[in-house]
């Protein structure tokens, strides 16, 4: 009889690090057919339906990348904290704060000349998303809390704050009630680079981000300096490099990059802000940043394939009638290939005959 | 009487034997067909530089690794050691280097802990008592080991391995932790132990003992067995030739300075907390250097050696800003940068994780530290040109083998890392050097070329303070020699005055403290 048994390698698989989130990406594809005929639909359509089709329609290609800049956008600055050992799970609350600081500007001056608008709606984005972000920094910072919890539970405290608001304070006087705001003037909406599409602004941000966040990952002090306290907090520390500081900048740079996301989003595709603003970009883009391998070019890649599978709910829904959840399971599927493949990097398997182990067999024990 | 026909009792088979093993890593052989005979009765050693295998080998023995080939026959048998409970169930034990014990427990939870079998604890007080006192080895089973010396907790193992009535006792470099009244009491109940008839197989790479303890030493070089002799016939040079495999030079005495130089670094009453748990604090240090002189600090491992390190270096605040002062300025209160900025560099004793990150390339970890003194950065950004040459620079002057500027840290070998290191903080061209076990588990010939470095950077004016465990290195090397224990410093003196035996009372925490020279 066969088993397998995993071996350690003792040392990383730099072949299998790039090798693995293909790996997980086919097998995914694999895994999501088999669900997909457990649910009685014939597996080969169902999985053109879901991840081919929507790239066939003339607006296919430019739709997948108006849904994949928020997940570069917040991707690339999880990436950052990630390497540094920062976990930032937040995103989700902090794109919503980006999105009513930038919103609310709108909202305020919806005369005002698009030339100074939206630059403002953009700085005011970020720092919405710098500022739930700065709530974990402290308490990490001063109490040691652990920002993987604080920064979720600020998600949800976000969750309900943002419902408030548009029901209350920024709810349209003329919206027969609906709680959502007025739509944003034409100045406050974000341009758009590609005409007849929905790509605007922030796709081409998103690309700065990438490009941007390797740059100071791999060329700026400060990214040498996350990356170290990420590997070894000790040679940080002998290195001179603060470890606050860098806490608080994983946060502040990653609270404000999806603070920027939320600010596109409702400037973008949105237009006005409503009670749910984002289907999940904030976790997704966890999704996003290991399966591009915490590097700020990889994330692009990935967020183009998550980003798909955002498009494929779409499509899962009107045309083979499943339930939108298709999409979270798309995505769940995807990190759990992920997180197994991963195994790989440090670990090679082996297939071994039950029974001519050597460890069972125990000569002159007796 | 001896033809084949006749199955004749032979004269005793060997307790161990090992014939041909091979043991493969990817990228190494770390034992190239060796030979080996262990006998009851004796005490063998397996002598060797670090990387040679003798860990790997001893691993085989217990049943750690398994041979990729050859044959292991205990007493006479074929035997296919498989893990160590099988190994100890067949008569052989081993005290590691590193121990095994919970820092919470009792001495007696910690034994009990590590039988196979749970009948064995019955009775367990009474027989460890019978072997305490048997063989000299004091102990009191009711005390929490946190609280112990190393010379007590390797105690323990010692007593954890004869309560299995071991036939083979193998020990990995027992003494590295010693002082050298501990070492002469170890060696007394190994003694003992082989005259009873227990085999006993030494691990060292410390001549003086081997030669003092040992009748027969077995030497390897990369993997393979190069010599077996009798160690107390050879001379220590001839064996550490051996080891390494080509002639030694030790390190040019270097030209001291006649009347005492005026101070660089003053330590005044430095008392720090340990950040860490189970660390030492530190109790009103004090300590002068001068320019070109060398200042020793030797110790057992974990009294405040790490802390006085980090105090030094800035990495944890050293209380008042004036308990430490450089060439006249209170640095006490300036963080890492700041204190290099001025002049200091700094060898920490981990070469992984704190001297260097492992995954990192060499032209990184030489960032690392000498951004500040090298100006390796430019508005923000690595000038990776800089730091590129800077890392080639440092293996060049400071002979790195087995690896570019590009290779990842964790690829060299502890010796050459140790030379990058060391190279990489004295191409900064420090006025103050502090270096903590700077040659711990490095070979011979990498030990004395960074020795030499050191002297030739104090020849140079630089004040240097180096923390060691190792004896000769500071008898060698030093100018005044201190000695800190539970995280106290006595009072300095000529390392030239200084007997072993002395170091020794003050290694275990005996004579005048610190407290009575500052007053």
């Amino acid at each position: 009889m066969l088993r397998l048994r995993l071996e350690p390698r003792g040392a990383r698989s730099a072949m299998w690090a790039a090798a693995s989130p293909l790996l997980a990406v086919a097998l995914t594809v694999v895994g999501a057919g088999a669900i997909f005929a457990l649910l009685g639909r014939a597996p080969g359509e169902a999985l053109y339906t879901f991840l081919i089709a929507p790239l066939l329609s003339p607006t296919g290609v430019p739709e997948l990348f108006v849904k994949a800049a928020p997940l570069i956008l917040i991707g690339v600055g999880l990436a950052l904290g990630f390497r540094a050992n920062v976990w930032n799970i937040g995103a989700e609350g902090q794109f919503s704060l980006g999105a009513v600081f930038g919103g609310g500007l709108a909202l305020a001056y919806p005369d005002a000349p698009a030339i100074i608008l939206f630059p403002a709606m953009m700085v005011a984005g970020v720092l919405g998303g710098m500022a739930l972000a700065a709530i974990p920094a402290y308490l990490r910072t001063r109490f040691n809390a652990n920002e993987i919890l604080t920064s979720l539970m600020l998600s949800y405290v976000m969750q309900f704050a943002l419902i408030y608001l548009v029901t209350g304070p920024l709810r349209d006087p003329q919206g027969y009630g609906f709680p959502q705001s007025a739509l944003f003037s034409d100045s406050a909406t974000a341009p758009i680079l590609i005409e007849d599409t929905r790509v605007h602004l922030g796709v081409l941000f998103a690309l700065l981000a990438a490009v941007g966040g390797w740059i100071v990952l791999e060329r700026s002090v400060s990214g040498f300096a996350l990356r170290v306290l990420g590997q070894a907090p000790r040679a940080a520390r002998f290195a001179g490099f603060q470890e606050k500081r860098l806490v608080w900048l994983a946060l502040l740079v990653s609270g404000g990059l999806s603070g920027l996301a939320g600010l596109f989003e409702v400037a973008g595709p949105i237009g006005q802000l409503l009670p749910k603003l984002s289907p999940g970009y904030g976790f997704t883009a966890i999704i996003v940043a290991f399966l591009g391998r915490l590097h700020p070019l990889g994330v692009v890649p990935a967020a183009l394939v998550l980003g798909l599978s955002y498009l494929g709910g779409d499509a899962a829904q009107i045309d083979l009638g499943l339930p939108s959840a298709v999409t979270g399971i798309f995505q769940g599927v995807l990190l759990f290939f992920l997180l197994a493949c991963d195994v790989l990097i440090l670990y090679r398997v082996r297939i071994v005959r039950r029974g001519a182990a050597p460890s069972l067999k125990i000569p002159g024990a007796a | 009487m001896s033809g084949p026909e006749e199955p004749a009792p032979l004269p005793e088979p060997p307790l161990l034997e090992l014939r041909g093993i091979v043991k493969r890593f990817p990228g190494s052989l770390a034992n190239d067909r060796i030979d080996l005979k262990l006998a009851s009765g004796r005490i063998q050693a397996l002598l060797g530089e670090n990387g040679a295998g003798k860990s790997t080998l001893v691993k085989i023995m217990y049943g750690v690794l398994r041979p990729d080939a050859g044959e292991i026959r205990w007493r006479g048998k074929p035997t296919m050691i498989a893990n160590p409970a099988h190994a100890r169930r067949l008569g052989i034990g081993m005290v590691f280097q590193h121990f095994s014990l919970f820092d919470a427990l009792t001495v007696a939870e910690n034994i009990a802990l590590g039988l196979d079998d749970p009948e064995d604890r019955k009775g367990l007080l009474s027989r460890m008592a019978e072997i305490s006192a048997r063989y000299g080895l004091p102990l009191d089973a009711r005390r929490v080991v946190h609280d112990l010396s190393v010379g007590e907790r390797q105690r323990i193992e010692i007593v954890r391995c004869l309560l299995q009535k071991p036939r083979l006792l193998i020990m990995d470099e027992p003494t590295s932790v010693l002082t050298p009244q501990e070492v002469e009491r170890l060696f007394s109940t190994l003694r003992q132990l082989a005259a009873e008839g227990c085999g006993i197989l030494y691990i060292s790479h410390k001549l003086e003992e081997i030669g003092a303890l040992c009748e027969e030493a077995t030497i390897l070089r990369q993997g393979r067995v190069v010599a077996a002799c009798d160690p107390r016939r050879e001379t220590h040079h001839r064996l550490a030739e051996l080891m390494v495999g080509a002639e030694i030079k030790r390190p040019a005495r270097r030209k001291r300075a006649a009347s005492p130089a005026p101070p660089r670094l003053v330590v005044d009453r430095l008392s720090v907390r340990s950040d860490r748990q189970f660390g030492t604090d530190l109790k009103e240090i004090s300590l002068t250097v001068g320019a070109g002189e060398i200042f020793g600090i030797g110790g057992i491992a974990g009294n405040g050696q790490t802390e006085l390190m980090e105090a030094l270096s800035g990495e944890i605040a050293a209380g008042r800003p004036d308990a430490i002062r450089y060439d006249g300025k209170a640095i006490g209160g300036l963080d890492v940068p700041a204190r290099r900025a001025l002049g200091a560099c700094f060898v920490p004793e981990e070469r992984l994780g704190h001297g260097t990150v492992e995954a990192m390339t060499l032209a990184e970890n030489g960032f690392l530290s000498a951004y500040v003194r090298r100006s390796l950065a430019k508005l923000g950004l690595i000038d990776r040109r800089r730091a590129d040459r800077f890392a080639v620079d440092v293996i060049g002057r400071f002979d790195v083998r087995g690896g570019g500027p590009g290779s990842e840290a964790r690829t060299l070998s502890g010796g050459n890392l140790q030379k990058f290191i060391v190279g990489r903080e004295i191409l900064q061209q420090p006025t103050l050097l502090v270096v903590n076990q700077p040659t711990w588990g490095v070979d011979v010939g990498a030990a004395i070329a960074i020795q030499q470095a050191i002297v030739d950077l104090a020849d140079s004016g630089a004040a240097v303070v180096l923390i060691s465990q190792d004896l000769d290195e500071l008898l060698g090397v030093c100018d005044r020699l201190a000695i800190i224990a539970g995280g106290r410093l006595s009072p300095p003196r000529a390392a030239a005055d200084m007997t072993m035996g002395e170091i020794g009372l003050l290694m275990g925490g005996v004579g005048p403290r610190s407290a009575d020279a500052a007053a």
